[in-house]
């Protein structure tokens, strides 16, 4: 009896940690093998990333997944969008269920260090905001003392919230839920009074929902949310192209190259740094153990970073994001990507 | 007669391990063993090879950090600032809560329905059927979504009850509110507060409670040496002396006193800012996964119950007729009794199950033992190896334990061979 018990959990417990871990080679030589990559996204956040009527993913992390898979596989097309929730999706990446996880995520120091993960840099610079009824009467999340409110758990939010409520002495009752929709269901029901999310996330939730007019976006933004794309720690080659592929995009908007005019530009760009970019002069492709046009490619896949924002969350979609902290750092945002040289 | 010799023993030799019965059990035996510890080696094995390939090592100090998230529903005093630990323990005991309130629910339940499935009214009978294969039939994670979801969007918010003119008003003369977040009810509060028990780690229990309790046990034992008594002299005299009175004054009256000593009394919850306060309020959450839990169980637990009392054999009933019993005596004094050995185990069975299914208390964001330790614990620490084991090795004793006490329980009622 004793001896079986033992023998059952210790097999389990073993099955859970090693299910998928022991694979060999590195990161870049198994997607060229499976001829596709794994991309962990989000279960559905409308601009990020969501299935449209098609069945199709689309949305701004999704676009980066694709862009990575062009610069990679020659095939922007070549991705399967695995839905992670906020609890699931560290475990995804670290088992290798995902190469790379696209899906609203925090960068921080623990995540950084104790998770094990690399964060490739910066795709979104976003805030924790709260958002609630107009009819409520609330216009300052200072005023929310004793509030009920819905909190995806597992998140950086759920640690925030808490800390912001303590900080302002201040009362709440948690309601945790595990995923965006159900967020959203039980806010519209008025099971809790404010919904708190990364700010982004509110706008992309408040846009999906019937009667966007009677919600607000609190002033408050109570945190620093850099979103990035994050992979596993160690293969530091598959780090680089994630982190540059994302660089790329940005360098794109900052030098005006946009998926209209690349092909002109590839051939007839004067300017150098253009060209090592596109792959016309010089072989940045082969130190990353690509090909020479491969950010050609990642920028074809989408168009650069501001069309991609533009075409999935920015103001001119239901979403109406302002460039904000996100504007290239020439006009007053942060994006700043290091040179390529 | 003359002794036989007795055989000579063939010397050994290695084909007799798989050729003659003497050894060959022991040959599977050992054989058998064999792979399961290199099966066993190769998991571990396996297990250190991949925490060392992800840079992890296998450490139960995260248990010791600062958890840093809220929970909603503390049994014991609990804060962001407490460790991971305390907070494993919160969800424990938010585990039992459900289990136990579950449990309860779900014997008198289930053995209503498995009693009145045999009832002689036709339509009563089919009714009972029905909600037996509705619950036993679909899955109960579906039953916990379902009924939270009636909750919540049929109920009002909080809000309804404001005003002068309010959408909805509190039940129960004023006392319980129910709302789609959760249902307020009074608390109890006490005039004359005798304080409370330190038990160490901030857990306190009110004196009140404890000489409440006390009373009660006493009560219990006193009302047992009047029934012995009254035993006695009906063994002597023939006739019992009336206790009925007697049992009810020891195990009310010194109660009532504490109550009207303490000065204990109910204290209703009151719309307050953006919630009720002053009562308690009971999440939803527990109460769509307690009734979801009590229905499902209940619906096994009937089953169980109906095959117990059919076990009884129908000449019991017949001769319990015979004797003049009415229906009802006879199925307290005659059948149950003898059902119950049939009973019991499979019983201990659904507890269990009961109480391993209060887990999928995640999907309506009841923090139990799943939606802390292996939740967001999980989540903030990274720590997936320890989490799920400690979890694993909890819900384990969790199940020996109520398994333990089952069956003493069981070995009082089964049948005593004589």
């Amino acid at each position: 009896m004793k001896k079986s018990v033992f023998l059952g959990t210790a097999a389990a417990a073993t099955l859970i940690a090693g299910m998928g871990v022991a694979q060999e080679g590195s990161t870049l030589a198994q997607v060229q093998e499976r001829d596709e990559l794994n991309c962990g996204v989000n279960t559905g956040l409308v601009g990020f990333a969501a299935p449209d009527a098609n069945g199709n993913w689309t949305g701004f992390d999704v676009a980066l997944c694709r862009a990575v898979a062009a610069a990679v596989l020659s095939d922007s097309s070549k991705v399967k969008f695995v839905p992670t929730t906020g609890q699931t999706r560290f475990t995804a990446l670290s088992s290798g269920e995902v190469d790379v996880l696209a899906r609203n995520s925090t960068w921080t120091y623990s995540r950084d260090t104790d998770l094990k993960l690399d964060f490739a840099g910066v795709n979104y610079y976003d805030g924790q905001g709260f958002m609630v009824r107009k009819d409520l009467g609330v216009t300052s999340a200072k005023e929310l003392d004793g509030a009920t409110i819905c909190i995806q758990t597992g998140t950086t939010t759920e640690l925030n919230l808490a800390d912001y409520f303590r900080a302002n002495q201040m009362d709440y009752t948690p309601v945790n839920i595990d995923s965006n929709a159900e967020g959203e269901q039980q806010y519209m029901a008025g099971a809790c009074d404010a919904y708190t999310t990364d700010a982004s996330g509110l706008a992309a939730t408040r846009a999906a929902f019937a009667d966007p007019e009677n919600h607000i976006i609190l002033p408050e933004i109570i945190s620093k949310e850099p979103l990035g794309p994050a992979v596993r720690h160690g293969d530091n080659n598959w780090g680089d192209i994630v982190g540059w592929t994302l660089n790329a995009l940005v360098a794109a908007e900052e030098y005006g190259v946009t998926s209209k005019n690349i092909e002109e530009l590839s051939k007839s760009s004067n300017n150098p740094e253009v060209q090592r970019l596109l792959g016309s002069t010089d072989e940045l492709g082969a130190m990353l153990g690509l090909d020479a046009e491969w950010a050609k490619r990642a920028i074809q896949a989408g168009g650069n970073y501001g069309e991609i924002f533009a075409a999935n969350i920015g103001e001119q979609t239901p979403i109406g994001l302002a460039r904000g902290l996100n504007a290239q750092w020439t006009q007053g945002g942060l994006l700043y990507a290091p040179p390529f040289r | 007669m003359t002794d036989l010799p007795a055989p000579a023993n063939p010397p050994f030799r290695p084909s007799m391990l798989i050729n003659d019965r003497r050894y060959r059990s022991l040959t599977f035996q050992v054989v058998v063993f064999i792979l399961v510890m290199a099966a066993a080696w190769w998991l571990v094995d396996n297990t250190i090879r991949n925490l060392a390939a992800l840079g992890k090592t296998f450490d139960f100090g995260f248990l010791w950090n600062r958890a840093g998230y809220d929970i909603p529903q503390t049994p014991i005093p609990y804060t962001a600032d407490d460790t991971h630990f305390r907070a494993a323990a919160v969800g424990l005991l938010n585990t039992l809560i459900v289990s136990i309130l579950g449990c309860i629910a779900a014997t008198v339940v289930g053995i209503a329905v498995g009693v009145a499935r045999l009832s002689n009214n036709w339509l009563f009978a089919r009714l009972m059927t029905v909600f037996v294969e509705i619950f036993r039939n679909m899955p109960l994670l579906l039953w916990i979504l379902i009924i939270y979801a009636i909750f919540t969007e049929i109920l009002p918010a909080p809000n309804a009850y404001r005003g002068e003119d309010p959408a909805w008003s509190m039940i129960l003369w004023d006392n319980v509110a129910l709302t789609n977040r959760y249902t307020a009810i009074p608390t109890l509060g006490m005039t004359n507060d005798p304080g409370s028990l330190d038990l160490g780690a901030r857990i306190t229990i009110s004196w009140a409670t404890i000489a409440i309790v006390a009373a009660l046990v006493l009560g219990w034992i006193v009302r047992g040496r009047i029934r012995d008594h009254a035993q006695k002299v009906q063994d002597k005299t023939g006739t019992r002396p009336t206790t009925w009175w007697k049992s009810l004054a020891v195990m009310t009256v010194p109660t009532l006193l504490l109550i009207w000593y303490f000065g204990l009394h109910l204290v209703p919850p009151s719309l307050k800012g953006f919630n009720f306060s002053g009562g308690l309020n009971v999440a939803n959450a527990l109460v769509a996964l307690w009734l979801a839990l009590t229905l499902y169980t209940a619906a096994f637990i009937a089953e169980i119950v109906r095959a117990g009392i059919l076990a009884v054999s129908k000449g019991q009933s017949e001769a319990a007729f015979a004797l003049g019993m009415r229906p009802k005596r006879t199925m307290n004094l005659v059948i149950l009794p003898q059902a119950l050995r049939v009973i019991i185990p499979p019983l201990i069975s659904q507890y269990l199950n009961l109480t391993k299914n209060s887990s999928l208390a995640i999907a309506v964001g009841y923090m139990d033992l799943r939606g802390t330790l292996g939740g967001t614990t999980l989540n903030q620490t990274g720590r997936e190896l320890e989490a799920i084991l400690l979890m694993m090795l909890t819900y384990l004793a969790l199940s020996l334990i109520i398994s333990a006490g089952m069956n003493v329980f069981n070995s009082r009622v089964k049948l005593k061979e004589r």
